[in-house]
């Protein structure tokens, strides 16, 4: 696809050009976010802890007092965040706040697509070529992949 | 240790260490996920660095696999980490010595 998917508009907002496709994917993007966040298990799932990582190294006080303090904060800032991307599927402008919103959903969902399948900073679409195509993997990598893509360019728009 | 110093009174264990003149540092550590992109905005949006200072803070951590990226008391840091956590980052804080 040819030019930014998102750009600032002279009102303040964000204009949004996403092909029915990309809507698709991304309506289902919110609903997995909060289905792990409500029903996943954070000691047991790596990719919650990677959403909720320790604020210690080595110290265990500090590490359940910021857990006591912080953790309702944050899950409860990370469902809203998922709620409005999920209201705002399908606008074709959002406000700052809501654009926030999405990147915060999609970087989120990138972070436990990314734990999920170890990704590293070389990984690309040939570590997946050899897996059956109907292999749960690829669909991810894929998701993963149009996530990036989609995310650098909110960042592009929300810094230019 | 000389004989003559003050005898030291026990203190609750899981009381806070009251160390005033030890600040703390917030770490960003290295991670496969967060965009560098995305990394730079953060740490403009939450700190107010410029652009140059959070790029030159995000090739810190992408290159040598951490950065400080703000101190200052207890309190500070816990809200700033929570900040970061917040935002996807993979923070850490510790006494600064």
């Amino acid at each position: 696809m040819r030019g930014p998917r998102i750009r600032r508009t002279r009102g303040g907002g964000f204009a949004l050009r996403l092909p029915a496709a990309e809507r698709e994917l991304l309506r289902a993007v919110p609903a997995e976010l909060r289905r792990l966040l409500t029903e996943g298990d954070p000691t047991a799932d790596p990719a919650l802890r990677r959403l909720f990582p320790p604020a210690s190294l080595d110290d265990e006080g500090l590490r359940a007092e910021f857990e006591r303090l912080t953790r309702d904060e944050l899950l409860a800032g990370r469902l809203a965040a998922a709620e409005t991307m999920a209201r705002t599927a399908d606008a074709e402008r959002l406000s700052e706040d809501e654009l926030l919103a999405w990147l915060g959903t999609v970087n989120d969902v990138r972070l436990v697509l990314g734990t999920r399948l170890d990704v590293t900073e070389e990984t690309s679409f040939e570590d997946f070529a050899a897996l059956p195509p109907d292999d749960e993997r690829v669909r991810m990598y894929a998701l993963y992949a149009y996530l990036t893509v989609l995310e650098d360019q909110m960042v592009e728009a929300l810094a230019g | 240790m000389a004989s003559t110093a003050p005898v030291e009174v026990d203190r609750p264990t899981g009381e806070r260490d009251v160390e005033p003149d030890v600040p703390w540092v917030v770490i960003v550590w290295n991670d496969p996920i967060n965009l560098m992109s995305y990394v730079v905005w953060v740490f403009q949006k939450l700190f107010g660095y410029s652009r140059e200072k959070a790029t030159k803070l995000m090739l810190d951590v992408h290159h040598k696999g951490k950065a400080v990226v703000s101190h200052g008391t207890r309190e500070k840091c816990e809200h700033d980490v929570a900040r970061l956590h917040a935002h996807g980052l993979w923070a850490t804080m510790q006494r600064d010595r």
